[in-house]
């Protein structure tokens, strides 16, 4: 598969560690009421679709960006390749 | 057969030599090792799978099923090799397979009449009772009856190679439609790929005799052929089976670089992996004749009609002195032509179709069918039963037989893309859905003439040139002929004999029948009860025959039964070009500590550690066993000062204004007041709570951290914090790198550390206990001025230090430590005495940290904070993980004190049965212990924080060790840890 890198262009998939669900990226305030039940879903509970899917790839053997990537999971279609820290910010995650 | 006086594409002015099953023959360069025994008069090249029945070519291509020979001898030998590919070469040694004792007498050819109880299925039934002698005794016999080549259990002596190629426009296949499309793109100045598996290109062009405009085909080929390769931006890659399509536009190929050489020349490879990344590619892969199944079909000499005539244009092989040919379509007229027109005498055309053509000096036997064969090693003569009932013997030495073409449709399946059929040319075409990138042109797409085919070449690359942006003008084709295709589908000869459809696997037309008597008729189940369809060569000619009797069988319409769908890779591909120079010691890169060559010159022993090589021991002169060598490291490390290389413990660098916050998160407990100059052991979690790697962390200024983390876990760990960085707290101001290659780093420890290290360390540094305390850690400068990190760290529950210094003095400073440390009969120690040191300790390690045990567990509980929101912390309180009889980090003691325990031994009470019902944990870490003079062990026990004095077994059902052992504190050294601080 061929990803195409928001700042490096096309990449050969073999440069990257595929790590699963983008929803990791929501990780929930460890400090608030109901914690445990909140990462009990965030660390369990993940969507396993055939078809879009929007996931977590690391370019391990690159430039070291974590890349969120919306794939077909059916026909291995890439349609979207965005930076994490971008989607992360995007969600809410700061500091 | 023999060779024709005049034609083929060989070059007649050189013969050369080679030997097939011992006997020698020539050929000319230019033949394949098909067409040279051909032309030598050899016909019988094989033995079938199962019932070891005679055979000879059946093709003239990669199709071929039954010409399969090892190639070669020695470490180079081959199985399953295709004659009919195997370009000739001076020096060829070639052996026919699955024939014993040879390939006129085979024993096992007692298969054959044994065929009644072999038929599909056979072995799901006839052996399966007693249950117990299927392994023992019938697999064994039938694996070695059946089967194909064998395997050279030498080392492969060449080398292999992988590279990578980028291009616009990928053609694959280079006969009319790829050579059109090739050239289409290439004058258009598009960076074009052109392989095909041939080593001539040109396709059917050099096997058909018309002409192209006003030259004969293979010489218009050999014009393109030579335009193309004037052209800077084409690459040709003839010898190059693209075998498979993967996804956006990602091919791979094989190269044969000197398949076709005795060896390769020097530093050459012998074949090349090629990852082609492609915008767009042209699948022009022609398409496969298919052969028609009647009794006895499998005869040497019986071929396809249009292997029959390549051979006879191509390589001026002559068949026979006389042949015939059996056909359901208007191709086969046009072999018949050819051969008349070579001199070979064709005693008749039988042709299915009532309506046949006439044909001007050849006997056109319309509405007959060949009903049988005779010939034991060769084919003698045909019974044809014709239009009016009566039968006939024709007296030949060989028979074309033409069913049809199929597109070659395999690599626009590798997608899941499914074949449709078309009804006009009465084959499958390949579907809508097509790989990414993809398109066909020319036969491969169903356009059987030579115009179509051209024409749909370089129309189809002119449009997809247009797609990506790139214009390109229509090429000036010349004129080429353009007959339609005249078909009435047949597929086999009804009948009780054995009528072969596939002839790799000796699948006959009885055994789709018992198929689907006994109800395997789906095409999937079909393929898997009678094994049509499988081994080298896929089906390529035998799947369609399979599907037509089945569906025949069921009353319903090809389209409706359904086609298997191709895989790659297109013809087998060796390991060994998989592996490419990825063997033995290059298997995996192997990284070496700054120490290497200093420990190598001491002699020391290594052991691989991920891809490290790390000294293991250091024997000295009498020491007999390692144990020897490593019992005295430790005696004299814990008595004066040893030194060990610990670079390889990953090291990262993090760095910003947020990055003790940062760490603070990362790690379970509190790093947020971590003073400048002082470490702090860390622990990570997982996020659900399990401890994932523990290290430690230098705050070498406010906003400086040096993180270390296990051998083992460096790039996870990174990955991880990366993770964390850039995905959970994106606004932090932090950054990371892996700095484990640029520092050499070096345990120092024992009670004369300090005295050692005060020895090099530059005199403006004060190392005093005072000034540089336990858990201390500075920049500091060494041997005068060499920069340097001190770090006042114990593995080894000693007095200790861990100094860093830039890689590439690595090597300088571990002979300055030694030197400087003369005076204390400094002694260098490896892994296994690290180990020793850190069980005696009771330090967790890899063993500890097994990705199932929590900190809580580890007996670091109270380290997890819970006054702030660090990963894995919540998770971590979860009930599950805090059971009261949870497992505890102990230590355990046998009572014989000789007595060996293993890792990996669990726990049991004294009397218990060895079940798991009785586990009570189990050990993870165990040595004998030179400073107790007892094994010792540590590991993980229910509540074992209450049973300390306890006496429970050790026991590995494995090994049958039972050993008696003390519960006692994980610590066996100094647990007060006064050394430490000394």
């Amino acid at each position: 598969m061929i990803i195409n890198h928001p700042l490096l262009g096309p990449c050969d998939a073999q440069e990257f560690i595929y790590k699963g669900d983008a929803r990791l990226i929501d990780r929930p305030d460890g400090m608030i009421e109901g914690a445990e039940a909140a990462f009990f879903d965030y660390a369990y509970l993940r969507d396993n679709p055939a078809g879009q899917h929007r996931e977590l790839w690391f370019h391990e053997q690159g430039d070291r960006s974590w890349l969120v990537v919306t794939r077909n999971t059916v026909t291995h279609e890439i349609t979207h390749v965005e930076l994490a820290r971008d989607v992360a910010r995007k969600s809410g995650q700061s500091a | 057969m023999s060779r024709l006086p005049t034609g083929g594409q060989i070059d007649r002015a050189r013969k050369i030599s080679f030997r097939f099953d011992g006997q020698y023959y020539k050929g000319h360069p230019g033949d394949t090792l098909a067409s040279a025994l051909l032309a030598n008069g050899v016909r019988l090249m094989g033995r079938s799978f199962k019932y070891h029945r005679p055979r000879g070519v059946l093709t003239a291509g990669s199709e071929e099923p039954n010409a399969l020979v090892e190639l070669r001898t020695g470490g180079r030998q081959e199985p399953n090799t295709r004659a009919t590919t195997i370009e000739l070469f001076d020096g060829l040694q070639a052996k026919s397979q699955n024939a014993w004792p040879g390939l006129k007498f085979d024993a096992l050819a007692i298969n054959d009449r044994l065929s009644n109880f072999l038929t599909a299925g056979f072995y799901y039934k006839t052996f399966m009772w007693p249950a117990a002698f299927w392994e023992k005794l019938y697999e064994p016999i039938i694996r070695r009856a059946a089967g194909l080549g064998s395997i050279t259990t030498k080392p492969d002596p060449d080398l292999y190679d992988k590279g990578f190629l980028h291009c616009d426009l990928l053609v694959i296949g280079a006969g009319p439609s790829g050579l059109a499309a090739a050239l289409t793109a290439g004058r258009a100045g598009a960076r074009v790929i052109l392989a095909d598996e041939d080593f001539r290109m040109g396709g059917r062009l050099n096997a058909e005799t018309f002409q192209l405009g006003d030259v004969a085909g293979a010489q218009w080929a050999a014009q393109a052929v030579a335009e193309l390769a004037s052209l800077p931006n084409v690459r040709l890659l003839p010898r190059t089976t693209v075998f498979g399509a993967f996804d956006h536009g990602v091919y791979g190929a094989v190269e044969r670089v000197s398949d076709h050489l005795l060896t390769p020349a020097p530093g050459k490879p012998r074949q090349i992996l090629w990852r082609i990344y492609s915008k767009r590619a042209l699948l022009c892969a022609g398409a496969i004749e298919r052969p028609i199944a009647f009794a006895n079909n499998d005869r040497p000499g019986i071929m396809t009609a249009s292997a029959l005539r390549t051979y006879v244009n191509r390589w001026a092989a002559s068949p026979a002195e006389a042949v015939a040919l059996f056909t359901n379509n208007d191709d086969g007229h046009r072999t018949a032509r050819d051969l008349v027109a070579a001199g070979v005498k064709v005693a008749a055309v039988i042709d299915t179709r009532t309506d046949a053509p006439a044909l001007q000096g050849v006997e056109v036997l319309a509405g007959a069918q060949v009903t049988d064969s005779t010939g034991r090693l060769g084919l003698k003569s045909v019974t044809v039963r014709q239009a009016n009932g009566q039968s006939r013997k024709l007296d030949v030495g060989a028979l074309g037989v033409a069913g049809g073409w199929n597109p070659n449709v395999a690599l626009t399946c590798h997608q899941r893309g499914r074949p449709v059929w078309d009804g006009a040319i009465a084959a499958f075409v390949p579907g809508a859905e097509l790989p990414q990138g993809m398109e066909v042109a020319g036969a491969a797409l169903g356009q059987f003439s030579t115009h179509a085919a051209l024409h749909g070449g370089a129309d189809g690359a002119r449009r997809i040139l247009a797609d990506i942006g790139i214009s390109a003008t229509a090429a000036d084709l010349p004129q080429a002929e353009d007959a339609p295709v005249n078909i009435t589908p047949f597929w086999h000869v009804g009948g009780t004999k054995r009528a072969w459809l596939d002839f790799q696997n000796d699948v006959t037309v009885k055994d789709v029948k018992l198929a689907h008597q006994e109800n395997f008729r789906s095409v999937e189940h079909l393929k898997r009860y009678t094994t049509l369809g499988m081994a080298t060569d896929q089906g390529k000619t035998s799947n369609m025959g399979g599907l037509a009797v089945m569906a025949e069988l069921t009353g319903q319409s090809i389209e409706a039964t359904g086609t298997t769908i191709f895989r790659p890779p297109y013809t087998p591909v060796a390991m060994g070009v998989i592996a490419g120079r990825s063997t033995g010691r290059d298997f995996k890169p192997t990284r070496l500590t700054p120490s290497h060559t200093w420990a190598t010159e001491q002699g020391a022993v290594f052991v691989e550690v991920g891809m490290w090589l790390r000294a293991q021991w250091f024997p000295q002169a009498g020491e007999k066993t390692w144990r020897e060598s490593v019992d005295r490291e430790v005696l004299a490390t814990r008595a004066s000062v040893g030194v060990c290389d610990v670079t390889t413990l990953g090291k990262i660098d993090v760095q910003g204004r947020d990055a003790a916050a940062f760490l603070n998160r990362i790690y379970c407990n509190g790093f947020a007041k971590l003073a400048v100059g002082r470490v702090r052991y860390g622990l990570m979690l997982r996020e659900d709570g399990i401890a994932m790697d523990d290290g430690t962390a230098a705050r070498l200024a406010e906003d400086h951290f040096v993180v270390t983390t296990t051998t083992a876990n460096a790039v996870p760990v990174y990955r991880h914090m990366e993770f964390a960085r850039q995905c959970l707290w994106p606004d932090m101001d932090v950054q990371l790198i892996s700095t484990t290659e640029a520092w050499a780093q070096y345990a120092i420890a024992g009670p004369n550390a300090r005295k050692l290290l005060q020895k090099i360390v530059d005199p403006g540094f004060d190392i005093s206990n005072d000034a540089f305390p336990f858990m201390a850690c500075g920049e500091i400068t060494v041997c005068g001025g060499l920069r340097a990190r001190l770090f006042r760290i114990s593995f080894s529950g000693e007095l200790a230090y861990e100094l860093a210094v830039p890689t590439r003095y690595g090597d300088a400073l571990i002979r300055r430590l030694m030197q400087a440390g003369e005076e204390f009969d400094v002694t260098p120690y490896g892994t296994e005495a690290l180990g020793v040191m850190r069980i005696e300790k009771g330090h967790a390690t890899g063993n500890e940290l097994n990705g199932t045990t929590t900190a809580r567990d580890l007996g670091m509980g109270r380290m997890v904070s819970d006054k702030k929101d660090s990963i894995g912390t919540v998770l971590s309180r979860r009930e599950g993980l805090n059971q009261p009889d949870g497992l505890r980090l102990v230590g355990f003691l046998p009572k014989n004190p000789q007595a060996r325990v293993l890792a990996g031994a669990h726990l049991l009470e004294p009397g218990a049965d060895m079940t798991a019902a009785n586990d009570l944990g189990y050990v993870t870490s165990a040595c004998y212990s030179p400073n107790l003079q007892s094994y010792i062990a540590i590991g993980f026990l229910k509540s074992g924080e209450n049973r300390m004095g306890d006496v429970l077994r050790a026991a590995s059902p494995l090994t049958g060790e039972d050993t008696e052992v003390e519960i006692v504190s994980a610590h066996f050294i100094d647990p007060e840890g006064e050394r430490l601080r000394a």
